[in-house]
């Protein structure tokens, strides 16, 4: 797997096997059974998958194998930008590209840029988070061979989803089908890059 | 939900944690709060929400019609003059930031502390937030007089080659409310994100797919994208949380920089600050007392959230009665007479029916919520509520015109009185802001499903070990509040769709 394919998959955006196929849908219950589902498939060696759900189930970026979010470096980054850059606008523009004199008060001196600096703290790191979260997660994706499964659009709903990718190196498409099934999955389907059929 | 696995040999799941009282009543299952808060967004718009909406546009249309008005003569179309420099455009300023701030603290401080009841209400005071700081934005750009140079006030490059005074607590103050401005938006969209996206997965039309399938940036809800985005929505929170208060603190600056008796206090900042909280909360229950009982969602606003609502609004309106005595007590203790003199005649001078609506509105009434029964009444917080906001804005009056009318030189001392122009662009902004917000009623989910969502002890994975099923139907009997018939016979035509028939089948495959 090349370095683009590694970071697109850490977004959830897998490349296909050869002959058209995405991957393999299955549908679970709650919760409950989508984080034993999701524990179970990453022992049985798939790396290559993804969970589906309304709202975030608590654990499962343990169960999958992931680590901590790298949104935070880019917040500190963006915060550090955005004070140091503050302060540095207000010298240059007050103290040297075009420094008026009123009342005696210095030019430029750090209490009075305090606020300012702040706010531009604030405004830059959030910008930062906002950017980096779509970024680290390929978003905007607006197109997603997932949505050609009918079933697939109550994942916002109340249904939750598991997503083996054709490209992991364990796919097959009987054993991954059996294996979700052994799980409890309610439904298990086969998609491909262009429909969605029943496995 | 018979469907369950097979990992079930772990001890009884619910612990303490489940035992707390709900925060959703009536037993709603996920896919309940999906139709409950769709519902109002893909309905046929109801006939009530055009009435509304034409009183609410043309209150917008009377503000645009003043403003140009304005543009065209100049600020000698209201009332102030000399000494009163800061006129109504000034109260109406710092009372629309100030009502601005429960949104920020409900969706951000409230997160931090974990307080999840905050899921039903916190969509709705974002807006809030958004839609009062628009109105808060105009009275500033209008009253520089010159609206068309207002861009000076930013560090643009311009012909004149000259840049921001960036000493001035006023640019400050334009830096701190733009910073809040554009944060509570990128807040408020981030958190909608995942709502669009079952908006989107529900919609039927060809534009109304594509224009959520636009906005809702391809969601899927895959963890790989929760875990960023959870982590996002935390250091957004921690990143508002500041900046709420700042925004009061430097709005208060402009005043307590100035060496004017009656403004040059320390106190000021915190004191802005709470009384910015008191009066958000007011409006947050002011709209959500209308919105909740026309939409239906009583059990997902329900009393327990009024209720901890007006505990915030007597908890920080006896701050901001506290802070009012304090400044009596530095005004003495400070043996200075000017200051003293700018107090006392707040007190008993020509303004003094100001102060004292001020006083009863934000000192006097809200210890009514001391009550538990007055707390959870509906007429009692409303008309409470509507007192706060009066009062909040006489508070605004006050430490205004009061501190201005009588300034150092006795010739120049007289009575302000606002203009037509000044009466009808204040009532203009209300129509603006509910021109807004009831497009915000109509066209975007109103409540934070996923979130929402989060709240019910089903969403916890640990919740099917065991029994499960004790804990999933403990509060069941929790009074469930009928929704409007409309409602109800448009859940009814919904059920036996394909979608919600298939489970069955497919637990045979």
């Amino acid at each position: 797997m090349t370095l683009i394919q590694e970071i697109k998959a850490s977004m959830g955006i897998f490349e296909g096997a050869r002959d058209g196929a995405y991957g393999m849908l299955a549908e679970f219950p709650h919760p409950g059974a989508l984080l034993h589902a999701a524990e179970e498939t990453r022992e049985a060696g798939y790396r290559q998958f993804d969970t589906h759900s309304p709202f975030p189930v608590h654990g499962m970026d343990e169960a999958m194998g992931l680590g901590n979010s790298k949104v935070g470096f880019f917040t500190f980054a963006g915060g550090l930008t955005g004070c140091l850059g503050g302060a540095l606008m207000m010298w240059w523009m007050g103290a040297v590209d075009y420094p008026i004199n009123i009342s005696g008060k210095p030019f430029f001196s750090i209490e009075p840029s305090v606020p300012i600096m702040f706010e531009l703290t604030i405004v830059v790191a959030a910008l930062a988070t906002v950017g980096s979260m779509l970024a680290l997660n390929g978003l905007p994706r607006p197109y997603n061979p997932l949505f050609y499964s009918e079933r697939f659009s109550r994942a916002t709903d109340d249904s939750f989803f598991i997503h083996i990718a054709a490209g992991d190196a364990q796919f097959d498409r009987e054993e991954t089908a059996a294996f979700l099934r052994d799980l409890g999955a309610q439904h298990v389907e086969l998609i491909y890059e262009d429909k969605a059929v029943d496995a | 939900m018979d469907n369950r696995t097979e990992h079930s040999e772990g001890p009884n799941g619910h612990d303490n944690f489940h035992e707390r009282p709900r925060l959703v009543k009536g037993g709603l299952t996920f896919n309940d709060i999906t139709e409950l808060v769709s519902y109002h967004a893909e309905r046929k718009t109801p006939k009530a929400w055009f009435a509304a909406f034409a009183v609410a546009s043309s209150g917008a249309v009377l503000l645009l019609a003043m403003l140009a008005y304005q543009v065209y003569n100049g600020v000698g179309v209201w009332g102030n003059n000399q000494p009163v420099a800061w006129g109504w455009p000034i109260v109406n300023f710092v009372f629309w930031v100030g009502i601005g701030h429960a949104g920020t603290l409900i969706s951000a401080i409230l997160f931090l502390f974990r307080q999840q009841w905050r899921t039903s209400i916190n969509r709705a005071a974002e807006a809030m937030t958004i839609f009062a700081v628009i109105c808060a934005l105009i009275f500033p750009t209008f009253h520089v007089g010159r609206v068309w140079a207002i861009y000076w006030t930013l560090p643009i490059p311009n012909q004149m080659e000259m840049w921001p005074q960036f000493k001035s607590p006023l640019l400050w103050d334009v830096f701190a409310v733009s910073s809040y401005f554009l944060v509570s938006l990128i807040f408020w969209y981030v958190g909608m994100v995942p709502d669009l996206a079952t908006f989107r997965d529900r919609a039927k039309g060809f534009f109304r797919k594509r224009i959520l399938g636009f906005l809702s940036l391809g969601w899927t809800g895959a963890n790989r994208h929760w875990r960023n985005y959870e982590k996002a929505y935390l250091l957004l929170a921690g990143l508002a949380t500041p900046l709420v208060l700042s925004v009061h603190s430097v709005v208060s600056f402009d005043f307590a920089v100035s060496i004017l008796p009656g403004w040059h206090t320390t106190i000021f900042p915190p004191y802005f600050v709470a009384g910015a909280i008191f009066s958000g909360f007011a409006m947050v229950v002011t709209l959500l007392v209308i919105t909740r009982k026309i939409y239906s969602l009583e059990n997902l606003i329900t009393i327990d959230h009024l209720e901890k609502m007006n505990v915030i609004i007597l908890v920080t309106g006896t701050i901001v009665g506290f802070a009012y005595i304090t400044e009596f007590f530095m005004a003495w203790y400070s043996g200075l007479e000017y200051e003293q003199y700018a107090f006392l005649n707040r007190a008993f001078g020509p303004y003094a029916w100001a102060y004292w609506i001020m006083m009863t509105c934000n000192l006097v009434t809200p210890q009514l919520f001391w009550f538990k029964k007055l707390r959870r009444s509906i007429p009692v917080m409303f008309a409470l509520s509507i007192f706060v906001n009066i009062g909040m804005w006489f508070e605004r009056f006050v430490i205004t015109i009061t501190s201005l009318h009588r300034d150092f030189l006795p010739s120049s001392w007289g009575y302000y009185t606002p203009t037509m122009v000044d009466v009808l662009t204040f009532v203009g902004t209300f129509g603006l802001f509910f021109t807004l917000f009831l497009l915000f009623l109509r066209f975007i989910p109103i409540v934070a499903m996923a979130e929402v969502k989060t709240a019910l002890p089903e969403s916890d994975p640990h919740h099917y070990e065991g029994d499960g099923q004790a804990a999933a139907t403990s509060d069941r009997d929790a009074p469930y509040i009928k929704p409007s018939q409309g409602y109800q016979s448009y859940r009814g035509g919904r059920q036996g769709t394909p979608l919600s028939d298939d489970d069955e089948d497919s637990s045979a495959a």
